[in-house]
């Protein structure tokens, strides 16, 4: 089965639980900004792996490739400080 | 020997060790390639299996660290993450500080 960017985003986000996923991707290879506060005080090793927890099998089954870049809330605004 | 202490061997044995798709001079996927690059141009001498040319090896790093996807950066034992990780710690320096302090 094809993965879409929609299905990706839900299921990180079902599982996850308090978090906003944008997504883009073309059934292979998807890349995924992933802000969650449950990521606070966690490593980006752990971080990715408590996504990679969210997806499960889908990780084996329907997703060859998945970039990501995670953050807190909090780093998203420190982020968006930044850029203006 | 069982496959997990097999990694662990290898990973003991080589202070910087890549499990790519390919080799470092032949590497089968974008994404092993980008982290070779990323190690050869922080002069990283390191270690590298190929998980195509060995299934068992292939689901064991897998297991290894609960981390579903190749290429896998190991230094000093630590699981340093995948080609995102990689890239984002070349950017801000933070590999090769780790690189040096392994080869000093």
């Amino acid at each position: 089965m094809m993965a879409t960017p929609e299905d990706i985003k839900e299921w990180i986000e079902q599982n996850l639980g308090q978090s906003e996923v944008e997504i883009s991707g073309d059934g292979r290879h998807f890349d995924a900004v992933i802000v969650c506060a449950g990521f606070a005080g966690k490593t980006r090793i752990q971080q990715h792996q408590m996504v990679y927890a969210a997806l499960g099998d889908r990780m084996k089954d329907d997703i060859h490739a998945l970039s990501m870049r995670t953050m807190t809330p909090e780093d998203r605004t420190a982020e968006t400080t930044v850029d203006q | 020997m069982e496959i997990q202490e097999r990694i662990r061997k290898v990973i003991d044995e080589n202070s910087v060790m890549l499990f790519m798709k390919g080799s470092p001079d032949f590497p089968q996927c974008g994404f092993s390639g980008r982290v070779v690059q990323i190690l050869e141009a922080c002069d990283a001498k390191f270690g590298s299996a190929d998980v195509l040319t060995d299934p068992e090896l292939r689901d064991g790093i897998k297991a290894y660290s609960n981390w579903p996807t190749i290429p896998q950066l190991y230094i000093q034992g630590e699981l340093i993450g995948g080609s995102d990780i990689v890239m984002e710690m070349h950017e801000n320096g933070e590999l090769k500080k780790k690189i040096d302090a392994v080869d000093g």
